[in-house]
């Protein structure tokens, strides 16, 4: 666990204030009307902001839901290391869930591809959790600088029965007054990063001193250039091709998912401070290192409608 | 510097604003096509948002989907949903960042299609400013005039009037200064104060972020400059503390918060507040954070009170200052904007959404519905999707507020359908109609339970409902004999003998049908009230309104026997030629035939007489109300 280097020099800007406001009231709104309620952790900077406002929300109380990580099989293992720690912690409940369908098929992101790995050990695994546990709300940390189609989505945005979203009919969402009514079967995604960009999480992230996974951090490690990407080989089941070996370099990830599918960008960012200065004069965004979302124009949105967080 | 000169409002050109401001959120509105999603991009792109990545992915997609030839198509930037791409017009409302070295900015772009004014609503309802666009070719549109006026309703006071696609008039300050001219004419009616007319060209850049070239007739401010400058502050701070309870934090025994965003105002540790509703008065002990105690909190700051005093309050509940305090009415007047394609209907029950809780609403009277074009106003029995209209409105329990016009955060509201969960209307809170705190209820010596005690069975409205033709008064007037044989007090309200007499004035509309039964139930809550079993046979087709009766009377008191008998069945029996005749067309609105029927889904009795006998359906209604401890 890396904490940031830098103590926080000054109070949080007027502007940090606002976002962690905003993010508790819509925080504690779903404590206060849904039954049994549920926060997505996939352990990146994103999901550790979003904890952190949910430990704030209910202090001194403990938030009134528990964690859930939709867990692949194929995330970084300095990732689960971090979701295991921060889960004790604090002392919140952790769930953990893996398709199990999906792990009997065999299905993995080098054989069966991104797309298939995807739908079958995120997204379907996801609204399997959510039917087990029968959770009617799920906290989700996406913000909608990420991506053009999160742009049009709202805080609470519904989920008919079977997680399905209907991007041309959302519910208008006026003020701060959020519907939260809803029937037997339906559920609501919530997210109260919506207003937060890349920016403003790390710029928080330090001056909170949120613990993140080291890998947002630059350190020598061993990659292979594969397609112009560069993969990190986190252990012997990601196969080399012909030709292929790893060497060791400069590296850190700008967004962390499973291993085979992250990208690594070179950097020398080894710190919160340098992290954010390399950001201020980055020409890329955060997303163009996920393999996923380069599958297909429009991806996103399908991937969302089919129940995607 | 370019100047307008105008009566009522400030008509500015702006200029370089004082030292860095807080964030600005805007939106971008108008009619279809007016350049809006284009502008949002260009704004994007000058201010260096767009990265190389989101630029390839740009030029790749404005060869597949642009609208513009061999250029970038800016609006790709913000049209993000694939129906979007395709069809080139936006649907819903996008939410996107951008940042000067002067200002932060959230901007709303929304769409122009009349169909979608709901999500132009949702824009603007967080929006401190909003830009207006105008396609230079077409000028002042129905749209202009509808977002125009939504605006001003939803308390925007600063507009910019871009006056947009000025490159394909010829860069003409004709042309602008007639359109200006022509606008201002209309907006002088509304609520703004300021209106900044701009020229620009979204597609080319033109006075959006660099000033123009090409008219040299124009001095006044870039779009982005004005922006920077703007002092759009509502001023929140400054307004009574006004604190809705959000969440009650009790982690253990001797903790007790109450948790919330304050809406206005500040508050101190050891400030006097109140529980609006109650007047209960206490004091604040600690103003709680997770990063220590705070001795003040403001406006727009999530805290967590303590008080002095052990006083009830819950989620819902407002804490205030004694000396300001919200108005606490079950009546008052709101303009609201209707979103669903079911119109509002005076009468039927809605659940409203206000501050941190729900509470069912009725519209009492609908005083009228305005025309977007010419701001008039117009007499109306319903408000369909999209229209906005001034309302009466009663709450099953008073609640808290301020005029929206005195305070965004606590004089808003949203309805939601009952049934669909849809969320149906926004509403806007002109005034308390002061009958509440007028009329104090006469507090009763003998009530309800001495009357039923004294009767020796309890006070029930049995509600049958079902098709024309079902058998609904046949069983009842069974059942009500049965009733009298036992010594139970009865009455039986039918439709036929009150649509003769109390309700003679009503038809059939949806409307009226909807009045007809509210009328009924009070009615037939009086009954109750005077410890009467009361009977009551009516189609009463919509759920909606069988709920509303259901919820006049206490737990238990509302019996619906729905009398299920098949359409086909009913069609046969016709005993009055009902049927018959709707079938021909000469019955309109008939239920079943062109009108619909929504079956109950939890009703307590469900009897089919296309089975058994009216004798007999009597006979098992009569045993689940002993059942259900009416009779004894
Ligand atoms: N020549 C010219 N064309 C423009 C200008 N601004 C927008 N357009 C074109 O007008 C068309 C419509 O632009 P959009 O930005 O999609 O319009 P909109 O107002 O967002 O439309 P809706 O959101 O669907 O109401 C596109 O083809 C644009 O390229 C301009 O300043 N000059
Ligand atoms: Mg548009």
């Amino acid at each position: 666990m890396t904490r940031a280097s830098g103590q926080p020099a000054h109070a949080l800007s007027q502007h940090l204030k606002r976002l962690e406001a905003e993010s508790i009231g819509i925080i504690r709104e779903v404590a206060a009307e849904f039954r049994n309620p549920v926060m997505l952790y996939s352990i990146g900077k994103d999901s550790g902001v979003m904890l952190h406002l949910a430990l704030k929300a209910f202090y001194p109380g403990k938030p009134p839901f528990p964690l859930l990580h939709i867990d692949t099989g194929w995330k970084f293992r300095d990732m689960i290391r971090h979701r295991d720690r921060i889960a004790a912690r604090h002392g919140v409940r952790l769930l953990v869930h893996t398709n199990p369908d999906g792990l009997a098929r065999g299905v993995n992101p080098i054989a069966s591809g991104s797309q298939l790995h995807t739908q079958v050990m995120k997204t379907e695994a996801l609204k399997q959790a959510l039917d087990k546990w029968e959770f009617d709300a799920a906290f989700g940390g996406a913000r909608r600088d990420e991506e053009k189609s999160r742009a049009k989505e709202r805080v609470f945005s519904f989920r008919s029965a079977g997680h399905v979203w209907d991007p041309r009919n959302q519910r208008p969402e006026l003020w701060s007054l959020y519907n939260t009514r809803i029937a037997k079967g339906e559920t609501i995604r919530v997210f109260p990063l919506s207003n937060w960009t890349e920016l403003d999480i790390w710029l928080y992230t330090r001056h909170e001193q949120i613990p993140v996974v080291p890998l947002y951090f630059a350190a020598p490690r061993p990659v292979i250039e594969r397609d112009g990407l560069l993969i990190m080989r986190d252990d012997e089941r990601m196969p080399l091709e012909p030709g292929e070996r790893e060497q060791v370099r400069m590296v850190r990830f700008r967004s962390l998912g499973c291993y085979p599918l992250s990208a690594a960008i070179e950097s020398n960012a080894a710190t919160l401070d340098d992290i954010i200065e390399e950001m201020l004069i980055a020409r890329t965004s955060e997303r163009s290192g996920r393999l996923i979302d380069s599958d297909e124009a429009a991806s996103m949105e399908k991937k969302k409608r089919e129940g995607y967080f | 510097m370019t100047a307008y000169s105008h009566d009522r409002v400030t008509v500015s050109s702006g200029g370089p604003g004082g030292p860095e401001k807080g964030l600005l959120r805007f939106l971008t509105c108008g009619s279809v096509d007016d350049g809006k999603s284009t502008l949002i991009g260009r704004l994007l792109y000058d201010t260096k948002l767009i990265l190389e990545d989101q630029l390839a992915a740009l030029e790749r997609d404005s060869r597949k989907h642009g609208t513009t030839g061999d250029d970038i198509d800016f609006a790709l930037l913000v049209d993000g949903l694939e129906a979007e791409r395709e069809q080139g017009i936006t649907i819903d409302v996008a939410y996107r960042f951008f940042s000067t070295p002067r200002r932060a900015f959230i901007v709303a772009d929304t769409p122009g299609h009349e169909q979608y004014t709901r999500n132009m609503a949702t824009g603007a309802s967080n929006s401190h400013a909003a830009v207006i666009l105008i396609d230079a070719r077409k000028g002042v549109l129905t749209q202009t005039r509808r977002h125009s006026y939504i605006c001003s309703l939803l308390g925007i006071r600063h507009v910019v009037l871009a006056v947009n696609k000025i490159d394909l008039v010829e860069f003409s300050g004709e042309r602008f200064h007639h359109i200006v001219g022509d606008y201002l004419g209309f907006a002088q009616a509304l609520a703004f104060s300021s209106i900044t007319p701009i020229p620009v060209s979204a597609r080319y850049g033109d006075n959006v972020t660099t000033r123009s070239a090409r008219m040299s007739w124009y001095d006044g401010p870039t779009l982005i400059e004005h922006l920077e400058g703007l002092d759009a502050s509502e001023g929140l701070e400054g307004k009574p503390f006004r604190f809705p309870v959000q969440w009650v934090n009790r982690p253990n025994l001797d903790f007790r918060g109450f948790s919330g965003t304050v809406a206005s105002g500040v508050v101190r540790a050891g400030d006097r507040v109140i529980v609006a509703a109650s007047g209960r008065e206490t004091t604040v002990a600690r103003i709680v954070t997770a990063d220590g105690d705070l001795p003040e909190a403001h406006a727009g700051d999530a805290v967590t009170l303590t008080l002095a005093d052990e006083v009830d309050v819950a989620r819902g509940d407002m804490l205030a200052e004694p000396q300001a305090r919200p108005e606490v009415v079950d009546q008052f007047a709101a303009q609201v904007l209707w979103m669903i394609d079911e119109p509002m209907l005076p009468g039927r029950s809605y659940l409203m959404r206000i501050g941190t809780q729900y509470v069912p609403a009725r519209v009492t009277s609908l005083k009228h519905k305005t025309d977007v074009n010419t701001l008039e106003h117009m007499a109306a029995k319903t408000l369909g999707l999209n229209e906005i209209g001034l309302c009466n409105f009663s709450t099953a329990t008073p609640v808290a507020f301020d005029a929206y016009a005195d305070n965004r955060e606590t004089g808003a509201f949203v309805l939601i359908d009952r049934f669909t969960n849809a969320t149906a209307g926004a509403g806007m809170i002109a005034f308390g109609l002061r009958r509440a705190t007028n009329i104090h209820r006469q507090a009763l010596l003998v009530d309800k339970a001495a009357r039923a005690r004294m009767n020796g069975h309890r006070p029930a409205i049995l509600w049958f409902t079902g098709l024309s033709g079902s058998g609904k008064s046949t069983i009842a007037n069974i059942v009500e004999r049965e009733l009298h044989a036992h010594g139970a007090h009865t009455y039986m309200l039918d439709g036929d003998n009150v649509r003769h007499g109390l309700n003679r004035d009503l038809g059939f509309t949806d409307a009226d049908r909807v009045e007809n039964i509210r009328r009924v139930g009070e009615v037939a809550r009086l009954f109750v009230d005077a410890g009467a079993i009361v009977l009551c046979s009516f189609i009463s087709p919509f759920r909606a309104e069988r709920r509303m009766v259901r919820e006049l009377v206490g737990e238990g008191e509302f019996v619906e026997i729905h009398v299920d008998t098949p359409l086909e069945i009913c069609k046969q029996r016709d005993p009055k030629g009902l049927y018959a005749r709707a079938i021909e067309g000469k019955i309109k609105n008939f239920t079943g035939i062109d009108s619909p029927y929504e079956s109950p889904e939890h009703a307590e009795i469900v009897v089919d007489t296309g089975t058994g006998s009216a004798e007999d359906a009597a006979q098992r209604i009569l045993e689940a109300l002993r059942q259900r401890q009416v009779l004894g």
